[in-house]
């Protein structure tokens, strides 16, 4: 009741005609760096920080708050119409996504990712504003094992995206496994794989090789087929509104979303990416037609949509009730809030309200103007498609090159990428899938880092994994998330039956 | 401009002469300046050069002030492109503590020689602390523990070499324990680590004061010492000296400028920088983020640049992680 009261005087706060304007020029802003690549929320709101000085704390925390949540929109925009991820976060939209736009479906596919965003985000501030210390209660108890087994339960994701053939799925997971490694390996401060380049001693950034994979490789095979075959893409076929069945099929993967992004949102090393995997996993293993998954199955943008808007608001969990910074953009808001001379932490509830709530509100009505701004863009965005294809071609090729070289400003990225999309093109040409790459990419440094801490703190000895209740029921679901299929599979055969189960499931990836 | 009309030329010859008198100390504004901040947006290089572009357009020191964002292996990438960059714009750096370190571990091919040491700026003293509920209660205990089974103590920093571990590095050295023996934890960054050490899950971590002061307040974490040559006021956590242990470390960031540079441009570069520390607004925003003042000059800062890296070299030598 307390808290209700301290909403409602947040949204009193937050709904000044003031604060609203500061609101609609924060997600204004926020979406279009989210569809800029390159740039991204943490490196905007440092930016405007020293510009803010003037403005009350109340005001500039309701634009930043904007800010983050309008880039998570943003994100998901050149995902499915460019095959660009712009954000790690929306890589997995891109999978289905973009497949989703060549059939005509793009429309659609912005509109869930909208619809998802506006839902997860909205379920999720909500959580933010009642359960927020028991979540991080609940996150302190994530120690190195526990997350080892939540990125290993990330991996059987690639159950999902192996594709048909088993070789070639994993001959890509490896190679996502072998990028990973690149650079000064953390426990020890030794650089692997760096072969004396300075500039791969920090590794190779994930959304560089997800662009040059999706967005470089992806568009020189196409435009290498341009002469012998027909076009595919479409711009928009039948309707830009999302029919009954998008909508029957898509309203339980934001929940479920929601579900997984918000917690792992507030563990400190959970991370936007986790999430939206193990989303697009549950939505497979779920879905009534698993085999359209990775050729536009729009449960498959649902579902990782709501997780990464969800995990955003997850994230301001830690950093408003421990004051925890758990990813940049935090980590920049901490110095804004130091900037007013609030701290962060157990005392910024009762020492400032006024501005802690009204930003809690801002973030409610953030979402609303988001879905607002987002929705008429929608029929805006997919006229890009409709661009001639060498134009549009070139423009993928440029704004991928562009936002490589602004992520660090560093020519080296530029080459990463070009080698990168090479060696899309080749996989896709050889027709190995691309995404299980990513996956391992992503998942396999994490787990490595997780897997030796946990094993030096235990100094050496692996029961930890099994010996932590968290961790072990952890492993238990992942186990089972692989051995289950094939055991359905099995028991389909022996029911003479034995076409109905998903290729991807025939063996254990992990 | 006519001066066929007497009143409009004293007008003219006013508001010229006014001009004059007001920009006077703009006279040496600096043109152009970038500033690179050799990591990502959020972090400490990256927050100190954000708050000298803003003091010194502020108060007219310098104008159309940049800050670029070279992240990559400590600071040494950035380090790498100031050096080689062939700039008509000046150009500053930040730099500090954790790019000794970084330099020596990555064996980076450029070092601080091929740069000019402008200023130190501002400092922060890192206190070793535990879980509220640890049973360490004070440094001693802690010794006592790393003396009795060394491997018990996880000491959670952030990376290999940063001056997290150097600090660790220099207590178990003072207190004659076996450095070799240390089981180091990279443990992340900022709120990953606070929330490894919070959860039980690492025996100790570290970080700057004021990243972890609203969790000692709140009584969720303990500091045993902080590495103070004395007592801050308004901090109530004992130096490691008051304790009987010779260790004292401050992570300092500053600011480098190019390395070959004339004379002229160092001075004017020097008096802008000088300007700007003085300015209550400087003063004002080092408050607000608990950085404190540690304003050098030139000289003394090079001087001080050359005692750090040796010192630096002798205890990373000791971790192994530098080849003597």
């Amino acid at each position: 009741m307390e808290t209700l009261a301290a909403l409602g005087h947040g949204f009193l706060v937050a709904l000044t005609p003031y604060n609203l304007l500061w609101s609609a020029i924060g997600v204004t802003v926020g979406t279009a760096v989210g569809v800029l690549p390159g740039i991204g929320p943490a490196l905007t709101v440092a930016l405007l920080l020293p510009v803010t000085y003037g403005l009350e704390p109340t005001s500039a925390f309701i634009m930043f708050a904007g800010i983050y949540y309008g880039a998570m929109y943003g994100g998901s925009t050149t995902s499915i119409l460019l095959n660009a991820p712009g954000e790690s976060g929306s890589i997995v939209t891109a999978i289905d996504g973009h497949a989703m736009a060549r059939q005509g479906r793009g429309a659609q596919a912005l509109a869930t990712a909208a619809i998802g965003s506006f839902i997860a985000g909205t379920i999720a501030t909500a959580a933010l504003t009642f359960v927020a210390p028991l979540m991080v209660k609940l996150a302190l108890l994530f120690g190195p094992a526990e997350y080892f087994a939540l990125m290993v339960l990330a991996l059987t994701t690639v159950t999902a995206v192996l594709g048909s053939s088993l070789a070639r799925g994993l001959a890509s997971l490896f190679l996502g496994l072998a990028l990973g490694l690149v650079g000064i390996d953390m426990q020890t401060g030794q650089a692997r794989l760096a072969f004396g380049v300075p500039e791969l001693l920090d590794g190779i950034d994930t959304v560089v090789v997800a662009v040059g994979l999706f967005a470089v490789g992806e568009t020189l095979y196409v435009a290498s087929r341009h002469r012998f075959e027909t076009e595919e893409i479409y711009a928009l076929k039948g309707s830009k509104w999302m029919s009954r069945e998008d909508w029957s099929r898509s309203w339980k993967p934001w929940l479920r979303g929601t579900l997984l992004g918000f917690p792992i949102g507030t563990l400190p090393a959970g991370g936007s990416e986790i999430p939206t995997f193990l989303s697009y996993l549950v939505e497979k293993r779920l879905a009534k037609k698993p085999e359209e998954f990775g050729k536009g199955a729009i449960e498959a943008v649902a579902g990782p949509e709501a997780a990464n808007n969800a995990s955003a608001a997850g994230v301001l969990a830690p950093l408003l009730s421990l004051g925890l910074p758990t990813s940049a953009t935090a980590a920049i808001m901490l110095a804004a809030f130091q900037q007013y001379g609030l701290q962060p932490g157990p005392t910024l509830f009762d020492n400032n309200p006024e501005l802690v709530w009204g930003m809690i509100a801002s973030l409610y009505i953030g979402n609303v103007l988001l879905l607002v701004l987002n929705l008429p863009l929608v029929g805006f965005w997919v006229k890009l498609l409709l661009i001639p294809r060498p134009w549009l071609y070139a423009g993928i090729l440029v704004f991928s090159s562009l936002g490589a070289y602004t992520l660090n400003n560093n020519v080296v990225d530029l080459v990463i990428l070009w080698v990168i999309g090479l060696v899309g093109f080749g996989m896709r040409v050889l027709n190995v899938p691309v995404a299980p790459c990513v996956v391992g990419l992503i998942l396999g440094p994490l787990a490595e880092q997780q897997f030796r801490r946990a094993l030096a703190i235990s100094q050496g000895d692996p029961s930890v994994f099994l010996t932590h209740p968290i961790s072990a029921a952890l492993l238990i679901i992942a186990a089972l998330l692989v051995i289950g299929p094939m055991v359905l599979r099995y028991r389909n055969n022996g029911a003479g039956n034995g076409s109905s189960s998903s290729p991807s499931g025939t063996h254990p990836a992990t | 401009m006519s001066f066929g009309n007497p009143a409009k030329g004293m007008l003219a010859a006013a508001v010229l002469a006014a001009t004059a008198l007001f920009t006077a100390p703009a006279s040496a504004e600096i043109k152009n300046l970038e500033i690179i901040a050799p990591a990502n947006a959020g972090g400490g290089y990256d927050q100190h050069a954000r708050a000298m572009q803003q003091v010194l357009q502020d108060h007219k020191l310098a104008s159309s002030v940049q800050v670029v964002n070279i992240p990559g292996a400590g600071g040494t990438i950035g380090l790498s492109q100031f050096v080689t960059a062939k700039k008509r714009n000046p150009g500053l750096m930040i730099s500090g503590l954790g790019m000794i370190g970084a330099i020596l571990i990555n064996k980076s091919p450029v070092t601080l020689d091929q740069v000019t040491p402008l200023a130190r700026l501002t400092g922060e003293y890192q206190p070793i602390v535990v879980a509220a509920d640890s049973p360490l209660k004070t440094l001693d205990d802690l010794i006592k523990k790393f003396k009795a089974d060394p491997g018990s103590v996880s000491w959670g920093g952030f990376a290999v070499g940063s001056p997290d571990h150097i600090l660790y590095g220099l207590l178990v050295k003072a207190v004659g324990g076996d450095v070799s023996k240390m089981n180091y934890i990279a443990a992340g960054a900022g709120g990953e680590m606070m929330a490894s050490v919070l959860g039980g899950h690492i025996t100790v971590a570290t970080g700057g004061y004021n990243e972890m002061a609203s969790q000692l307040q709140a009584g969720k974490l303990r500091a045993l010492a902080i590495s103070a040559p004395q007592r801050i006021p308004g901090v109530d956590i004992p130096t490691f000296k008051e304790q009987g242990v010779d260790v004292e470390l401050v992570n300092w960031r500053a600011v480098m400028a190019p390395g070959n540079l004339k004379a002229s441009e160092k001075q004017a570069l020097d008096d802008a920088v000088g300007a700007m520390v003085r300015t209550d607004d400087w003063k004002r925003i080092a408050e607000e983020r608990g950085w404190i003042d540690l304003y050098l000059p030139p000289e003394k800062f090079a001087a001080f640049v050359k005692d750090e890296r040796s010192r630096i070299e002798g205890v990373l030598t000791d971790l192994g992680l530098v080849k003597p």
